[in-house]
């Protein structure tokens, strides 16, 4: 059994309970719920190392290493967790979790509703980043963690890390807050809804209660995975990748798949489609449009942040436009508006969007930069 | 930049007090905004834009921010410091005009060091030896140097006149880092100056 190409090697995912009823921002009452999450290092005596790694819209709580049972399930961002890795295992102890709504374990559409004995499907209350926020942190209670050493997330991970700092500011020392943005602009919330409409007209949706009818809203998925996946990458990279080779020698002049292009999308929203829930896809993005923390300033994201006391490390990268650098800086600007304290930095990565899980070699460097000086101070 | 002596770090630290903002632009590695604060009491940001030179401030402990100076200061707000530093960096911005009224936007002071191409020894060389000059202060050959803009202590101080700056204090060193009183503009290899807008 190989384990090469993870650092951390064969990892167990966890499960807590929680019977304390969780107020939701929509006003829905959640009144007991299971988080699943993994965690990799050790947490010292006086918890002070600790890091939360966010997830974004399609990620879960295996954020690194493998399964004894499925040794090439790499977690999605293995490549900077691990021994002498920016987020090093040697020294921190690194928390990951599936956040409430989705679809690998912790509560979610696909659980079953206690109050029927059926899956809660649309039925299940819409959560926004402030619910999973509040929900993370009744784990680092569990944990006995009263404050994170870092809490970290790139695209919708970010946005969590960044509410961390403004609804429990004595409970995170450091944000790193990666390829994110203070709040969707219009263009991003159009390319959701073009998602969610894909999904919600597709004929095996039923209203959200698929499972009852056996049936699963694969094609609806499957389209709205193929439209945000050309959203994460740039173009420059899909023209190196694919340009306009055609898939076999010459056209057919039909629609079956004629150009690469059109196979990789069409392979990737199928593969999606085959293991992601699409009522919490649904619910992911609903979560992305709703978050505009600075609506707790009078919509100046300054004064939203003023409370935070957190000390936050941004990153964006220069070929994502679905997160572009400005919305980085938007963040920046506020923090420093306030006299608090920020680090930022671009990279020249050329994968769009997805460039934040890369290994990039001038990002990778600076988060460990950064995560050095989170260690010195933690004493981890 | 080369680990040259940094003799106007002495002269802009002596002006910064306890408590106040700085920014310092070009920051570099955050050498001198770690002295302002470890130092002086100061609190601040650095600009850089070399992604090497930032993940060393990164390193330093600095408020680091990647930025291009020729962008201007959009993210930092009017009056948001006291002092806004330039330190051996003006020779290399193109839209020297607008970064100097950026930086009186944003800070109540501009301190800028820059090289003085009229230092005696820069003038021997061209005069003498018809080559460009290279110093401490001008450490480059012509065709690897940064600096896009040569200029002198005298047209450094008309360019303040003709933009309605205040000089309020500066102080003119040699390629020892020794402060020069007399002749600066021949005698003196490094000029550092704070700025403020007129009344």
């Amino acid at each position: 059994m190989t384990t090469s190409n993870s650092s951390i090697g064969i990892v167990v995912p966890q499960r807590a309970h929680f019977d304390q009823p969780l107020t939701l921002r929509s006003g829905a009452v959640l009144p007991a719920y299971d988080l699943v999450f993994e965690t990799y290092g050790k947490l010292n005596a006086g918890a002070s190392n600790a890091i939360l790694v966010c997830h974004a819209l399609s990620g879960h709580h295996h954020v690194a290493g493998v399964y004894a049972e499925q040794p090439d399930n790499l977690g999605w961002w293995d490549n900077i967790i691990g021994p002498g890795r920016p987020l090093d295992t040697d020294k921190f102890f690194i928390v990951g979790v599936n956040n409430l709504g989705g679809c690998h374990g912790s509560t979610g559409p696909s659980s079953i509703n206690p109050a029927t004995g059926k899956p809660w499907g649309a039925d299940f209350p819409m959560v926004a980043v402030i619910d999973w926020v509040h929900a993370q942190a009744r784990l680092a209670d569990h944990l006995g963690i009263r404050q994170w050493a870092a809490v970290m997330g790139g695209s919708l991970g970010g946005m969590q890390a960044l509410r961390w700092t403004i609804t429990y500011p004595e409970r995170v020392r450091h944000a790193l807050v990666i390829a994110s943005a203070p709040k969707l602009t219009a263009q991003n919330i159009a390319f959701n809804d073009v998602a969610r409409q894909a999904i919600l007209t597709d004929p095996d949706f039923h209203g959200g209660h698929y499972y009852e009818h056996g049936t699963y809203p694969q094609r609806g998925l499957r389209l709205a995975r193929m439209l945000g996946h050309i959203t994460y990458l740039s173009d420059d990279q899909m023209d190196e990748k694919f340009g306009r080779r055609p898939r076999n020698g010459s056209f057919s002049f039909g629609y079956d798949v004629e150009f690469e292009v059109e196979s990789y999308l069409r392979y990737q929203g199928d593969k999606f489609a085959g293991y992601f829930d699409a009522n919490t896809y649904l619910l992911m993005t609903k979560a992305l449009d709703y978050f505009d923390p600075a609506r707790e300033g009078e919509g100046d994201l300054s004064r939203a942040l003023a409370v935070a006391k957190a000390k936050f490390f941004v990153a964006a990268f220069t070929t994502d436009w679905r997160f572009s650098p400005g919305r980085s800086r938007e963040i920046v600007s506020a923090l420093a508006k306030n006299g608090q304290d920020v680090c930022y930095a671009q990279f020249d990565c050329n994968y769009g969007h997805d460039s934040f899980l890369m290994a990039d070699p001038e990002y990778h460097a600076a988060v460990a930069a950064y995560m050095q000086r989170v260690s010195a101070e933690v004493g981890a | 930049m080369s680990l040259i002596n940094r003799s106007d770090f002495d002269v802009i630290s002596g002006w910064v007090q306890p408590g106040e903002r700085v920014l310092d632009l070009g920051c570099g590695d955050g050498s001198l905004l770690k002295r302002l604060i470890t130092e002086r009491g100061a609190r601040g940001y650095g600009v850089e834009l070399d992604a090497e030179r930032v993940r060393a401030a990164i390193a330093n402990g600095i408020n680091v921010i990647q930025g291009n100076l020729e962008e201007g200061l959009a993210g930092f707000s009017d009056d948001a410091f006291e002092h806004v530093v330039l330190s051996r960096t003006l020779q290399t911005v193109r839209n020297t005009q607008g970064i100097l009224r950026e930086m009186l936007r944003v800070g109540r002071e501009a301190v800028v060091s820059f090289p003085n191409f009229a230092y005696w020894k820069n003038q021997l060389s061209l005069v003498e030896k018809g080559r460009m000059p290279v110093s401490e202060d001008l450490p480059y050959q012509w065709y690897d140097s940064p600096n896009v803009r040569f200029f002198t202590i005298k047209d450094f101080e008309a360019l303040c006149s003709d933009m309605g700056f205040v000089i309020r204090d500066s102080q003119v060193l040699d390629e020892a880092g020794n402060l020069v009183k007399e002749e600066p503009n021949y005698l003196g290899s490094l000029g550092v100056y704070r700025l403020a807008r007129s009344r």
